[in-house]
């Protein structure tokens, strides 16, 4: 099977398009990093050869029928229909095989169900449609949103190397500690899947999911939302950096001093064209998704900003619809998920972008004394 | 199969009536059978028109055709679809034609009923299918539909995809009584339970099956309709509710669902495989049983699809244990197909290859599954294409390959008429090769570590996604030719013996074909 | 047509009666199916499995406190979706020993400008230490009104239990705050605490 598809794979690959240069023929899962990931691996390939050895005696005496009891070859039919002690024997080998699979299994899922102290502990909210790393020993936390350009997805644009598995700001973590995630939702049902560590758990709204790992070897992981989530459950990546702890101690250093610097780029002046500057980037992370980056969305789920109402009218009415969304509807209240000054070059970047000229601006300040003040 | 209905409506005084009404009121059960298994084809291409959409739209990386919205509904009414409309639909077809003829009764106990059953079908798939033109687009929450985001966050259609679903319940509910009732009254004297042919085991099994999960189905999404529409919170963790409780309750009807979808054709290939062997099945009494403790055990295995959303580990050690102890009766199955074919006298026309094809695919699906039971590897298969490729391979060759070597069997007897051996073998290998190289490659994907149900995926994927797609258009434009076949068999060519397969046992082999109306002569009125 | 004359002695049944067992096992099961929302729900108290506190716990007897032993206690707090206030735990963990009933506060504020109604719903992880948590007072147990730009401080107190097994030594207590809409009646600032 393998080499037919890899024949197949390689005319067709030849034939067609550069990107598939990236492209790779495996077949089987990786043993992945962690020593869950490792267990997990043997006991795929335990089962597999188990399966295998199954099938080929099952098939083997299907096959030699198939060649040596044919009609066309003078077979006449034997006249035995049923046989108690085969019967039997072919009820309670299986049973045996089955408890031989079951003990390692056993053993395993016990081990992942380790409750020993960790070392960091970091919450994961699952949103439509990207993660949010909340480092909760740590007072700091960010969203990670997909960074693929849209021009990439829709083929205008050659795919990079990580197409599809690149964010903005992925979760950090050190090695050869053990990492304590706590999972839920804000919406709907997300999974957060990274396959080299083993790790698959659904974060569930409402809910509180656990599920911990231990990295022994740096490197940056990726992986994705597995279960289904609405429209974009397919460009909603997760990657992790694995890192030294010295490195992770600077990087946590560096947070949280990002932090205060958050605070401070609220109180600073700005003009317009800083804000649409940085309004551009922020809206092609937060808001193109649906909204689209030519602000055309994609009615009447989401509503088209070009020309739009809420980006052409009053501006009190826009601030309050980003800060707080609209409920019942897809659009979240982002106030709490970004900062005020990406809400204000959001704004101040909607009412003047595409043709829209509204020609005013809101201040990250003002915002934050909106926020505070309603 | 047109033919049927048209020639010998006038051969019986108390015949059928003629034209459209025929049709809309038909109490007979081979015209019932007949409209299910032209419906069950209108499904299956349907379906498989979306199934070609997704594959057209995965055939690069990119969003090429479809936009990720669409693509969602696609992914969604290809499910419900193939699961309500094809699959169920045939397997009731065949019921209605065969279980009559194999237990020697004049058709079916209700025969009223029975047409009923039949016409809700059309209705619920019509409301079903408008719901792509809707405001809002089709259903896009997977035909598993979990809560909140087929509620909370559903589209406004969602409530027309409830009263489908009710309706397709109501007609299979229907059905499943029609078939207890036929097989417990009707049997011919003599014909003891331990007596019944295979497909009328697995069929009688099946019907209880029915009714005892349909229910279940109808309440869950009477449960999603009252937290959409009146303001319950059966699910909705904001008011109380709880997503997982979806979950539990949906795969509560949904992994008994899955045998529904395979024991009839169990019992089908149970008959295919004697008669083209020449041999009597191996060990009749241990496949009634088996089929029992399938049917039995499948009410305890329902959260082996839900180890990733927390359940405890004596919950995941319970599921896992019951899962794994399936493959017990599953396997004294497979034993004992190969065992009939041991020694026998083996030809192979189109329903012995159809019927090959099935046990050896199926249990590659069957491996896949014992892999899936594993809990903490199903942490890494979970919601990737391993499991896409795991249940097509129960469900292709499994159940679909189960209705064409039914149907290539069961044709001289439904129409009189030997069908063109050379096409269908054609149709066989065209199938059988597409269908291996569309999912057989998702075995690796999944492995790989590209998830399910996604419109566009990471580079390291494209390879084996082409190669999956190509197959897919292979195995879906072969399904054309299965139409011609039929259509061409129903409109004439050779005559076909009173029993075309020298095997082949009991009573249907016994009368005529093409008798439109009862085959056992009515006592005067 | 629904009872065929037979050609042969009469059926061993009636379809009539197959009909009627068969529609019993049909409301039977759709109510089984609705039943399983009651019963899902002693399943878990009885079990703990998906990590939802119970309610308000009655003590019988003074428990007697386990000095020897601490466990941590994590609190998380988020909001539900298009949920303005903000929420958090005022203390992000305590050890505590079991046995000991011990109280903390949730901060929450309401910066809109219209009173609003909030219900926060509790989650337990291990799901495992469910049965172990008990709460005598939580903010949890009843809806919270905010009038508009009021915030207020809400109390938990809880026990652990003496006998949560030995390998669990952390419990993380979840609260996820839902928009219930507009109070039913106007709200008074009595509950209210003021800023700091």
């Amino acid at each position: 099977m393998r080499v037919h598809a890899q024949r197949a794979g390689a005319l067709l690959g030849g034939l067609s398009f550069p990107a598939l240069s990236f492209a790779d023929w495996t077949v089987n899962m990786t043993p992945g990093v962690t020593g869950t990931s490792n267990d997990i691996f043997d006991l795929h390939m335990t089962i597999f050869w188990i399966c295998v050895a199954i099938g080929v005696v099952v098939f083997g005496i299907m096959f030699w029928s198939i060649f040596a009891h044919r009609k066309s070859q003078g077979a006449k039919p034997a006249n035995f229909h049923e046989n108690t002690l085969v019967e039997v024997l072919w009820t309670l080998i299986p049973l045996v095989i089955l408890v031989i699979m079951a003990i390692p299994a056993t053993a395993t899922l016990v081990d992942m169900y380790d409750t020993t102290e960790s070392d960091i502990d970091i919450k994961v909210t699952g949103y439509q449609w990207k993660w949010q790393y909340e480092y909760i020993n740590e007072d700091f936390g960010y969203f990670s949103n997909l960074t693929t350009p849209a021009d990439q997805i829709s083929n205008r644009q050659t795919k990079g190397e990580n197409y599809l598995l690149e964010v903005d700001n992925p979760m950090v973590i050190p090695v050869g500690k053990k990492v304590r995630f706590l999972l839920t939702a804000n919406d709907v049902i997300h999974s957060w899947w990274v396959p080299d560590f083993g790790v698959k758990k659904d974060a569930i709204p409402g809910f509180i999911n656990e599920a911990w790992t231990r990295v022994d070897v740096p490197g940056t992981y990726r992986g994705q939302c597995t279960e289904l989530c609405g429209k974009n459950h397919g460009f909603m990546p997760v990657v992790v950096k694995a890192v030294p702890e010295e490195e992770y101690n600077t990087w946590v250093a560096d947070q949280k001093a990002a932090a205060e610097k958050e605070r401070e780029l609220t109180e600073k002046d700005w003009t317009m064209e800083e804000l649409m500057a940085r309004g551009e980037k922020a809206y092609a992370l937060n808001c193109a998704a649906c909204h689209q980056a030519d602000g055309s969305g994609a009615p009447p789920a989401f509503p088209a900003l070009k020309g739009g109402a809420i980006a052409t009218g009053e501006m009190a009415a826009h601030i309050d619809i980003v800060v707080n969304g609209k409920s019942g509807t897809a659009m979240q209240a982002f106030g709490g998920q970004l900062n005020e000054a990406d809400l204000a070059a959001i704004i101040t970047y909607e009412r003047n972008a595409w043709g829209n000229k509204v020609g005013d601006m809101v201040t990250p300040k003002e915002i934050f004394d909106y926020k505070n003040q309603q | 199969m047109s033919a049927v209905a048209d020639t010998h409506a006038q051969d019986h005084h108390h015949g059928p009536a003629s034209g459209i009404s025929r049709w809309l009121l038909t109490t007979n059960h081979k015209d019932i059978g007949t409209m299910y298994l032209i419906f069950s084809f209108t499904m299956f291409l349907l379906g498989g028109t979306m199934a070609m959409v997704i594959r057209a739209e995965l055939f690069q990386p990119g969003l090429q055709i479809v936009q990720p919205e669409f693509f969602n509904q696609m992914t969604t009414m290809h499910g419900l679809i193939m699961v309500f409309g094809a699959v169920m639909p045939a397997f009731v077809g065949l019921a209605n034609w065969m279980i009559p003829l194999m237990i020697g009764a004049p058709d079916m106990a209700l025969p009223r009923m029975n047409n009923w059953s039949f016409w809700l079908l059309p209705c619920a798939f019509l409301i079903l299918v408008s719901t792509l033109f809707m405001e809002g687009g089709a259903p896009n929450f997977g035909w598993t539909f979990y809560a909140p985001l087929s509620t909370t966050y559903g589209p406004p259609s969602t409530t027309f995809f409830i009263f489908a679903i009710h309706i397709m319940g109501v007609s299979s509910i229907m059905g499943a009584i029609n078939v207890i009732a036929t097989v417990l009254n009707m049997r011919a004297p003599g014909m003891t339970l331990m007596k019944m042919p295979m497909f009328v085991w697995t069929w009688l099994i099946t019907a209880f099956l029915l009714i005892a999960v349909m229910p279940v189905l109808a309440g869950v999404v009477t449960m999603m309709l009252m937290d959409i529409n009146f303001g319950t919170s059966f699910f909705n963790a904001a008011g109380g509710g709880d997503p997982v409780l979806f979950q539990h309750v949906f795969w509560f009807f949904g992994h008994p669902e899955v045998y529904i979808m395979i024991l009839p054709a169990f019992g089908a290939i149970s008959h295919i495989i004697p008669a083209f062997s020449r041999k009597r099945l191996f060990g009749y009494a241990s496949m009634v049983y088996a089929v029992g403790a399938i049917a039995l055990l499948s009410f305890l295995v329902w959260a082996h699809h839900m180890f990733t959303v927390g359940v405890p580990v004596a919950g995941q050690l319970f599921f896992m244990y019951a899962t794994l102890l399936i493959a017990v009766p599953t396997g004294v199955k497979v034993f004992n197909w190969v065992a009939t074919m041991f020694r026998g006298s083996l030809t192979f026309e189109a329903p012995m290859l159809f019927a090959i094809a099935f046990v050896i695919l199926f249990s590659i699906g069957g491996f896949s599954g014992l892999m899936l039971a594993i809990a903490p590897a199903d942490f890494q298969y979970h919601d990737t294409y391993f499991v896409v490729a795991h249940f097509h391979y129960v469900l292709v060759p499994g159940a679909i390959f189960g209705i064409f070597a039914s149907a290539y069997f069961w044709l001289p007897k439904w129409t009189g008429h030997m069908y063109d051996e050379t096409l269908a073998k054609t149709h066989f290998w065209l199938s059988f090769i597409g269908m291996n190289l569309a999912f057989f490659p998702m075995h690796f994907l999944g492995l790989a570590g590209m998830p399910r149900r996604i419109p566009d995926y990471a580079l390291q994927f494209a390879d084996f996604n082409m190669v999956s797609s190509v197959g897919a258009f292979m195995f879906g434009s072969t399904q054309l030719l299965f139409l011609l076949i039929v259509v061409k068999c129903a409109r004439g060519g050779e005559k076909a013996p009173a029993n075309p397969w020298d095997g082949a046992e009991g009573l249907s082999g016994k009368y005529p074909h093409r008798r439109p109306t009862t085959p056992f002569p009515l006592p005067q009125k | 047509m629904a009872e065929q004359p037979a050609h042969k002695p009469a059926p061993p049944r009636s379809n009539a009666r197959v009909i009627r067992w068969c529609l019993a096992g049909v409301v039977g099961m759709f109510a089984f199916g609705f039943a399983l929302v009651p019963l899902y729900d002693v399943f878990c108290d009885i079990t703990g499995i998906n990590g939802k506190t119970s309610g308000r716990y009655e003590s019988t007897e003074a428990s007697a406190v386990d000095m020897n032993r601490t466990v941590k206690v994590q609190f998380l707090a988020q909001n539900g979706p298009d949920m303005p206030w903000v929420f958090r735990p005022v203390l992000r963990s305590v050890e505590v020993h079991p046995g000991e009933a011990t109280t903390v506060n949730f901060y929450a504020e309401n910066p809109t400008d219209r009173d609003m109604v909030g219900q926060a719903v509790p989650s337990l992880s291990p799901s495992e230490g469910t049965l172990y948590f008990h709460k005598t007072e939580c903010f949890c147990f009843n809806q919270q009104p905010l009038a508009a730009g009021q915030n207020t401080k809400m109390p938990l107190v809880f026990i652990v239990d003496q006998d949560l097994p030995s390998h669990i030594t952390k419990l993380t207590l979840s609260y996820t705050l839902y928009d219930q809409g507009e109070p039913q009646v106007a709200l008074t600032n009595t509950t209210i605490i003021d800023n700091g």
